[in-house]
């Protein structure tokens, strides 16, 4: 299963400072580790939110919002995803991270099976389009 | 935390530290199954202490201090009670202690070569694949025998009894405990990929059973196979077969219906391919090729593999292209089931007739005789050049053929579509 491994900003992330050298290597460290254990599919860093903007959806009307935005600990500053056994297996991996202050989410990632019915009516639709080719045969 | 907590909490810890714990052990004892009960026995002390004293900061080194203490009193046991292993008892023991002070330090440093030098004992020549299929999960990739058991629809005391031979093989044959070099190397290394390769594809299109595919095997064989890339960067071949299973397993949600009935590549949604793996499988081929010299089997099929995931919808295909690439593979590995699908490769590209040719001299050929996916093919193109009647038989003895009950059906509907056809074409009067 998979897990999208959220890393919250903080005022230095928002400020757009670079972690130093030896923040650098230790995480290289650990990327290191994850793809030497196959765990690790994608990660990457986020600039702060100076640089993004968000779009608001209101009924047919979308307002766009240039950032940065306020609620510093609720934006994301960067994320991993993960290939692992279970939801334990990934919160083993994360306990070794080298962060000091801050805090990191692991949500799971929805797979095809996840979806059960929800799914069903294009499948159903595509089933039908095979029966109907494997008939024309 | 509650107690149950702990087991699952364990139960990750083992899977992120079994494999390195027993490489690291077995460098030390020399014996790959007595390191794996060290290792065992390592995990029930912490079944035992965590759920009272917490999960430690760094459970992997907690685990190989514990099972070295246990490696010690093990010998020291020994030493007791057959004086004539003395000798051996205390030699090893000196070199585990001369290994304590900087064993951790050792483990990390040396802990890539020591899981190499496990992958290759696990997939050693001595022993059947069956075993060195088992020996892998069970050392390498985590799982448990009951787990194994259940990935490849044999009872659990089968996959027991398997692993147990082959660690007394590996011991008796006295099997080094090292990376091969040379020219054996080459040959090792396949054994190696063919195993891993073989977990993937019993994921992928079950030979038997009611599931068509079982997605969790697909994966304990790609995350063995992204380890090994990482273990043998230099190898062309571990990187081709890491692009082939990234590409294959692209496709894996898009192979099943809603009933679980499979849907075949030219019949999926490529929406639903799994893109981030597409693109991780280019990158794999592209490291492969970089390295240079003439592509592999692996590789080649890899290739392939490439063509059809970098088309966005089946007509896109390069069928042309993939008929050569499929020539190549059959000079490099000739093999009846490579023509095969150069055969439907051949039809694809130049019409069902030119594929048809060479299906037809490989119904002679006598390693095919109980393979399914031959006159399912055949029935492919016979229906398509208009010969219904010996189209369905073909389905038909392809149905009968089959271990997999999903394929049963589909081959069966084939089968039926064209007595349908029969009629319509039937020529009036």
């Amino acid at each position: 299963m998979r897990f999208m491994v959220l890393v919250k900003a903080n005022e230095d992330s928002e400020a757009g400072v670079l972690p130093d050298e030896k923040i650098l290597a230790a995480m290289g460290k650990y990327n290191e580790e994850l793809v030497n254990a196959g765990v690790m599919l994608a990660g990457e860093g986020l600039h702060a939110s100076s640089k993004g903007a968000r779009v608001k959806f209101s009924g047919g009307k979308r307002t766009v919002i240039d950032g940065p935005f306020t609620e510093t600990k609720e934006l994301i500053a960067g994320f991993w995803l993960w290939e692992v056994k279970s939801k334990e297996e990934a919160i083993e991996w994360l306990k070794r991270a080298p962060f000091d202050e801050t805090e990191v989410e692991i949500r799971q990632v929805f797979e095809a099976e996840d979806f059960g019915a929800e799914l069903t009516p294009e499948l159903r639709e595509q089933e039908e389009r095979l029966r109907a080719q494997v008939a024309a045969k | 935390m509650t107690v149950s907590d702990t087991h699952r909490a364990i139960d990750a810890v083992w899977r992120i530290e079994s494999a390195r714990l027993i490489a690291g052990l077995a460098r030390i004892v020399r014996d790959v199954g007595l390191a794996e009960e060290l290792a065992q026995d390592a995990l029930v002390a912490a079944l035992e202490q965590w759920p009272e004293s917490g999960v430690p900061d760094n459970p992997g080194a907690w685990l190989m201090a514990t099972a070295k203490h246990r490696a010690i009193d093990l010998l020291r046991r020994n030493e007791r009670l057959e004086r004539k292993h003395e000798e051996l008892g205390r030699e090893l023991e000196a070199q585990l202690e001369m290994a304590v002070p900087d064993l951790d330090a050792a483990i990390d440093d040396d802990i890539g070569d020591d899981l190499l030098r496990l992958v290759f004992m696990c997939c050693h020549p001595i022993l059947s694949t069956e075993a060195r299929v088992a020996l892998t999960l069970r050392l390498l990739g985590g799982l448990t025998t009951e787990e194994t058991a259940r990935a490849f629809l044999v009872p659990e005391p089968t996959v027991a009894q398997r692993i147990v031979r082959a660690k007394r093989t590996l011991a008796e044959a006295r099997v080094p405990f090292e990376v091969p070099r040379g020219d054996e190397l080459t040959a090792r290394l396949e054994s190696v990929l063919e195993v891993v390769y073989l977990v993937f594809n019993e994921g992928y299109s079950a030979t038997a059973g009611e599931d068509w595919v079982r997605p969790a095997l697909c994966e304990d064989a790609l995350r063995l196979g992204r380890i090994l890339a990482e273990l043998a960067p230099k190898e062309p071949e571990v990187h081709g077969l890491v692009a082939l299973m990234e590409i294959q397993a692209s496709r894996l949600r898009a192979r099943v219906g809603p009933s679980g009935e499979p849907i075949l590549l030219r019949d999926q949604n490529r929406a639903r391919w799994d893109h981030l793996l597409v693109r991780r499988g280019l990158a794999a081929l592209d490291r492969a090729e970089r390295l240079g010299g003439a592509l592999g089997p692996y590789t080649l099929q890899a290739v392939i593999a490439a063509c059809h995931a970098r088309a966005r919808t089946p007509a896109e295909t390069d069928w042309a292209r993939i008929a050569a690439l499929y020539d190549a593979l059959a000079q490099l590995a000739p093999s009846p089931v490579v023509e095969l699908n150069r055969a439907v490769a051949l039809a694809m590209a130049f019409g069902p007739a030119e594929g048809l040719e060479l299906v037809d001299v490989l119904t002679t050929e006598p390693s095919l005789e109980g393979y399914h996916l031959l006159p399912s093919v055949r029935g492919d193109l016979l229906a398509k050049v208009g010969r219904f009647v010996e189209a369905r038989a073909e389905f038909e003895r392809a149905a009968a053929l089959t271990r997999n009950d999903r394929e049963r059906e589909l081959l069966l509907e084939r089968a039926a579509a064209c007595a349908r056809g029969n009629r319509l074409y039937e020529p009036p009067g």
